[in-house]
């Protein structure tokens, strides 16, 4: 994996934005499969991580316990959906293993666990990630790697006070070498975010975090925001998404009740039709 | 509510993982929940809590009839406890709900020390009890009754159905200190008869039998039945006690029941270590009793991702396991 170090060009753009739409198409390939899903979640973190895994992450998709890899740490397991499609892209995992999403015996579950390959944690019950992804950073520099580490987790996981624990460690213990990725796309389990979380990037620089706010559907800022991140500064990054659940199909962004979607075969095809109509 | 469906897919998991749907049971939709609106109607010291859990927890019915008692506190366990705890202080009775996993292993050093240790009024439904679910170990509380067992002064049941959870909402107002419940929730079946009467601290013979007697907690006392009655037609007659009362434990009316039979069957959703089937062990022992007795429940693993009729059968806690103990004694 090469690692652009110049500012993407118009066509690297364009190959980031195809590769974007690679993986909500997979993505709504296992849901509809599978007729249920954490798809809103998935559909909105799909430019992030195309943008990780084909711009700024290191990485070896034929070695995936390679010690110098750069870590993408999910902490939100429920978004394995996102996870198994960037992992296929990438070509860790077959494409042909994504249609068993979800079912018994599958290496692919509903939420995601480390014994599948590219995964780094168990993830599904939440607000773990920042704190072991502290530790990996924190491995990383003592052994003095240059790898790095990016770290994703929700707006919901920002009410558990675990992540403000690790917020603090990450600071302490001067994670220069360590990106958090802030899904804030404004909804929990229960409906809208209702417990008060922002102003979250004021908090995350309170805390000791370089922070930078982007859209986290906006592919150029994105790229932008983490060539910042790069910085060698003795603080830890932030960057806090404002995403859209469902980006890309219009009808899912439009979606109530967006956290869980369990709906028939017939809406699952129209959505799919959707999805090329809007970007294909 | 809106979120149950009915049917199963074969190989596939329910979403969200409520209690399968078993052919022929009469169910009834979130006892929790509506029970919780009924009882808040009569006792104004009632609140309600949640972590973000509400919609997943059936508290839901209460929230509508109550919503200035209502209050949903985030993702966040441990303050959950903390605040309910703190209410608790202050003259109210705290019914709190998210999933058992997320009491027991984040929360449980408020659970011991800001709930128990003070005999504070919060009552914890914990939701997704054992193997009810297809999210594997992170959402599996597969040893929840071991650790809850080992913080004193705490009440535990675990209900065995619609029936017997509705009794134990309102059995838990009236139970003095904090109380942790294995809730069951959406479709949940109806499996105990209209003259069932719930106690807390009492194990209820649900079966007499003659043959071979089941000790069993959970739904597991319904599976119990059911293959109880399917061994029937072998010939053999098993007896079924019910523990909803994990702890304090019925010593009493376990060893009544045991020394009626020759062998005996423990069965818990839960793992076969630190829950019923220890403490059933150890009472036999302390009594000196010693007889042939299966183990029905999990092994010391954590559980892959599956439906629940997958998992129940990889696992060995679905009705035939039962048919097969009584009937073959192994
Ligand atoms: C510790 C923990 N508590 C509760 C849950 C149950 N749960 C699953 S997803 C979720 C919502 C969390 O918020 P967020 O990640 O922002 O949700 P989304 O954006 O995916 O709707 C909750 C409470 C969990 N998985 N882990
Ligand atoms: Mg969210």
């Amino acid at each position: 994996m090469t690692v652009l170090n110049h500012p993407p060009s118009e066509v690297d753009l364009f190959a980031l934005k195809t590769r974007a739409l690679n993986l909500r198409r997979k993505m709504m390939m296992m849901a509809s499969g599978k007729g249920e899903g954490y798809i809103a979640q998935g559909l909105g973190m799909a430019d992030c991580l195309a943008t990780l895994y084909f711009h700024e992450m290191r990485y070896d998709p034929q070695n995936v316990g390679w010690r110098e890899r750069d870590r993408f740490v999910l902490s939100t397991g429920h978004y394995s959906i996102a996870m198994y499609a960037v992992l296929a892209e990438a070509g860790v995992l077959s494409a042909d293993e994504l249609p068993t999403y979800g079912l018994n015996g599958s290496r692919l579950p509903m939420s995601t666990f480390d014994e599948t390959p590219g995964v780094e944690m168990v993830g599904g019950s939440l607000g773990h990630g920042l704190g072991q992804a502290v530790g990996m950073a924190m491995a990383l520099k003592l052994d003095g790697s240059s790898a790095r580490v990016f770290c994703e987790f929700s707006d919901g996981e920002l009410q558990e006070g675990s992540t403000w624990e690790a917020a603090m460690g990450g600071a302490t213990f001067k994670c220069d070498n360590l990106v958090a990725l802030i899904d804030c796309n404004g909804i929990q389990a229960d409906g809208p975010v209702t417990v008060r979380i922002d102003p979250v990037a004021d908090k995350m620089t309170a805390f000791g975090w370089e922070t930078l706010e982007v859209n986290g559907n906006d592919i150029a800022a994105l790229t932008r925001a983490l060539a910042a991140s790069r910085e060698k500064n003795g603080k830890p990054k932030a960057i806090v998404m404002r995403t859209t659940p469902g980006f890309g199909i219009p009808t899912i962004m439009a979606r109530d009740r967006a956290h869980f979607v369990r709906i028939d075969n017939s809406e699952w095809t129209a959505l799919i039709e959707e999805l090329e109509r809007e970007n294909g | 509510m809106a979120e149950i469906q009915t049917g199963t897919m074969p190989g596939r998991t329910r979403g969200m993982g409520e209690l399968i749907d078993i052919a022929g049971k009469v169910t009834e939709i979130a006892p929790f929940g509506r029970t919780l609106a009924e009882l808040a109607s009569e006792r104004s010291d009632i609140v309600g809590l949640t972590a973000d859990m509400g919609r997943y927890s059936d508290i839901l019915p209460f929230r509508d009839a109550h919503p200035d008692r209502f209050f949903n506190v985030g993702m966040a366990e441990q303050n959950l406890i903390m605040i309910a705890a703190g209410m608790a202080k202050t003259g109210k009775i705290a019914y709190c709900t998210t999933y058992s996993v997320f009491i027991t292993r984040r929360a449980y050093d408020f659970v011991a020390l800001a709930c128990a240790h003070s005999m504070a009024n919060v009552k914890i439904f914990a939701g997704m009890p054992g193997l009810v679910n297809g999210y594997g170990a992170t959402h599996q509380a597969t040893e929840d009754l071991n650790m809850m067992r080992g913080i004193a002064d705490l009440t535990i049941i675990d209900p065995c159905d619609a029936t017997e959870l509705k009794q134990v909402v309102r059995a838990c107002a009236d139970i003095p200190g904090t109380v942790y419940v294995r809730n069951l929730r959406g479709k949940v079946p109806v499996e105990l008869g209209p003259d069932y009467v719930f106690e807390v601290g009492k194990a209820k013979v649900l079966r007499p039998g003659r043959d071979v007697g089941i000790i069993s907690t959970g739904y597991m006392s319904a599976r119990a039945l059911d293959a109880a009655a399917q061994a029937q037609e072998n010939g053999k007659d098993a007896g079924v006690l019910h523990v909803p009362t994990i702890k304090p434990f019925d010593a009493k009316t376990v060893l009544e029941f045991a020394s009626r039979f020759d062998r005996l069957v423990v069965a818990e959703n839960h793992k076969t270590s630190g829950g019923l089937t220890s403490l059933v062990i150890e009472t036999l022992y302390d009594a000196g009793i010693a007889k042939p007795l299966i183990k029905i429940g999990l092994e010391d693993s954590f559980f892959e991702c599956g439906s629940q009729e997958y998992l129940e059968a990889k696992y060995g806690v679905d009705t035939p396991r039962f048919v097969r103990a009584i009937v073959e004694g192994r």
